[in-house]
């Protein structure tokens, strides 16, 4: 299938259409939320929380013994936030670290949850198969009505997030300093947290409970590579968890119907490789080259600086030199005695060197202009 | 009789069993430049987080201008320490100094020109303002602590609590620190520091308080400030006379 008849038959056809819409609004959603889990240094939250909501999946099966998505997700979403609140819990009253809390809790609602799913399973029920692709996810069984409900739920998150801006912006930087300005930090953080434990349920059918947090995480660590701004960050993230989205499900459709969410998952990994080394100011790519621009420019520096000595105990700073005189300090190569010449520092004539009033000047100010080069 | 502008009553404060403040009562009063000093561990950051409702004390209160600190906020500013928030975080250093004027904005209300103006002459206060555009982890340490400064100047308070906002930064900056401190004690405001240097007590400060788990003695420097209660708090034979 090639590019453009993939693009006809995802205007065209109902079920990629609601597929490619329902996780690109939730990589959409996931991505804004993301960045605060991850800048607050709670990127564990989400797979805590993602774990945490599978007891209250197969409970809300079993009460209800029907396999009604929302009421599902609703189980879900109770079971998620009974977790959260207890791993807050454990924080505050114990002395035990976040990690722990969060290990803890991840842990034991899972187990709770597979016991659950084992013990359905066993059930003299029709009914009972596929609870267990809440696991994984599975993005096929994403219908219209799936897709607008993430819709209203992004839509409310991005009015939140207008709203408070500030209020969540300034908690995540310095939470006891918004607490002496008179802001009820207690409220920002339940807010923050609770849109994370919505988005998280509603990936759960998609994504699944295993590789949510992922989704949660991966597109706000790429976007925090390009940008030192959070509401561009945020901004991006969005975009990233959308287009991991949308290529996810565009790949898993076109080769044999690969599972979609761990797709999806490997794609938003692959936004981070490429940010991660490519990233202008904080990639590893450019970084190196800097790095590497730097050496360099500091032996050509060095040189000047000694160049200058000499040229300074002359009245005429062009007095002219033998690049002998050079041999005694170490630095001194051929090359970048030649890139001098190409900067216009200094002049060759035959074996000898002179310095030019340019090279004179820009050695003697060449330490200060640490002290100028403010914006 | 000057005005009393922060009073403490029986403030005792706890990490589990260990009291880490215990019953302490000070009168702190208006227009002071002073300093909390004592040893590691003696609850001087504590005594501060206290005051400003950040821990929650077990038992005692404080009043601002004789009225409980809820209803007086707006008349307080907070420096906290510098390695207390992640500079990393993606903002501008004229962003972090705007957030001095949320308290007053309030709820969903967003800063505007007003707010950008005052944040722009605190940056110019503490030299910072050719760095407004700054990611705050471009900034050194000094930088950064004055980047705080100005945030809590921002918020036009009346009375300033400083958790160590000498620490880590290099002689120019903490003179111009110290100037900014005397200048707002100049205004009529009153400014509490949480200081280690014993050295500079003098040299900087009018009024200082001795904290060891409980208040040794609170006064001015000129009468209060001697070997005697300098050995009472840190536990030793203090011997460096710097009354001399």
């Amino acid at each position: 299938m090639d590019l453009l008849e993939y693009i006809e038959l995802v205007f065209t056809d109902y079920t990629l259409r609601t597929i490619t819409l329902g996780t690109a609004i939730l990589g959409a959603v996931t991505g804004m939320l993301g960045s605060f889990a991850v800048l607050r240094k709670q990127s564990l939250l989400g797979d805590a929380i993602s774990h945490a909501a599978l007891p209250g999946i197969a409970i809300a099966f079993l009460i209800t013994g029907a396999k009604d998505t929302n009421t599902l997700l609703l189980g879900a979403l109770v079971s998620g936030l009974i977790g959260t609140f207890w791993i807050r819990g454990i924080i505050k009253k114990t002395h035990l670290k976040s990690d722990t809390a969060l290990g803890l809790i991840l842990s034991l609602f899972f187990g709770f949850g597979m016991l659950l799913l084992t013990f359905i399973q066993k059930q003299p029920n029709a009914n009972q198969a596929g609870l267990d692709k809440y696991l994984f996810g599975q993005a096929a069984t994403l219908v219209e009505s799936d897709v607008w409900l993430m819709t209203m739920v992004t839509g409310l998150c991005v009015i939140v997030l207008l709203l408070f801006w500030k209020e969540f912006k300034i908690l995540l930087f310095d939470a006891d300093y918004t607490k002496t300005l008179g802001f009820n930090t207690k409220t920002i953080d339940i807010l923050i947290t609770s849109f994370i434990v919505l988005a998280i349920v509603l990936g759960l059918q998609t994504v699944g409970v295993v590789l949510m947090s992922a989704m949660l995480l991966a597109p706000a660590a790429a976007a925090r590579q390009w940008t030192n701004s959070l509401a561009k960050m945020v901004f991006l993230a969005a975009i990233f968890g959308a287009f991991s989205g949308v290529f996810g499900t565009a790949v898993s459709a076109s080769q044999n119907n690969l599972s979609t969410g761990p797709v999806i998952v490997l794609v938003a990994a692959v936004f981070v490789i490429i940010s991660f080394v490519f990233s202008p100011s904080r990639g590893l790519l450019f970084k190196q080259i800097r790095f590497i621009k730097n050496r360099r420019d500091l032996e050509l520096n060095k040189t000047l600086a000694f160049m200058h000595q000499i040229a300074e105990t002359h009245e005429d700073i062009s007095h002219p030199h033998t690049i002998k005189i050079l041999n005694n300090f170490q630095g001194y190569t051929k090359g970048t005695l030649q890139k001098l010449v190409d900067k216009g520092f200094v002049t060759l004539e035959g074996n000898m060197w002179s310095m030019t009033k340019k090279g004179y000047s820009t050695a003697a100010n060449l330490y200060n202009q640490q002290t100028n080069d403010d914006e | 009789m000057k005005k009393i502008a922060v009073k403490i009553d029986d403030l005792t404060v706890a990490y589990n069993y260990k009291p880490v403040l215990w019953d302490i009562d000070l009168e702190i009063p208006e227009g002071v430049l002073m300093a909390i000093v004592g040893p590691n561990g003696a609850g001087k950051s504590t005594l501060i987080k206290s005051i400003l409702g950040i821990l929650k004390p077990i038992a005692g209160s404080v009043s601002i201008y004789d009225k409980p600190y809820e209803k007086q906020r707006q008349l307080v500013a907070y420096v906290p320490q510098k390695g207390s928030v992640d500079w990393d975080f993606p903002t501008t250093a004229l962003d972090v100094v705007m957030m001095g004027t949320y308290g007053s904005l309030g709820w969903i209300k967003r800063p505007g020109q007003k707010q950008k103006k005052a944040a722009l002459e605190a940056l110019e206060k503490v030299g910072m303002l050719p760095f407004k555009g700054r990611q705050i982890s471009q900034l050194s340490g000094g930088q950064q602590q004055r980047i705080f400064l100005a945030r809590a100047l921002v918020q036009n308070a009346s009375i300033y609590f400083m958790d160590e906002p000498f620490q880590g930064v290099d002689a120019t900056t903490e003179i111009a620190i110290i100037n900014i401190l005397k200048e707002l004690r100049k205004a009529g405001k009153t400014v509490i520091v949480v200081h280690h240097d014993l050295q500079t007590v003098p040299e900087y400060f009018d009024w200082v308080t001795f904290l060891n788990v409980k208040k040794i003695a609170t006064g001015p420097v000129k009468d209060i400030f001697n070997d005697d209660n300098l050995t009472k708090t840190y536990g030793i034979n203090y011997k460096v006379s710097i009354q001399e």
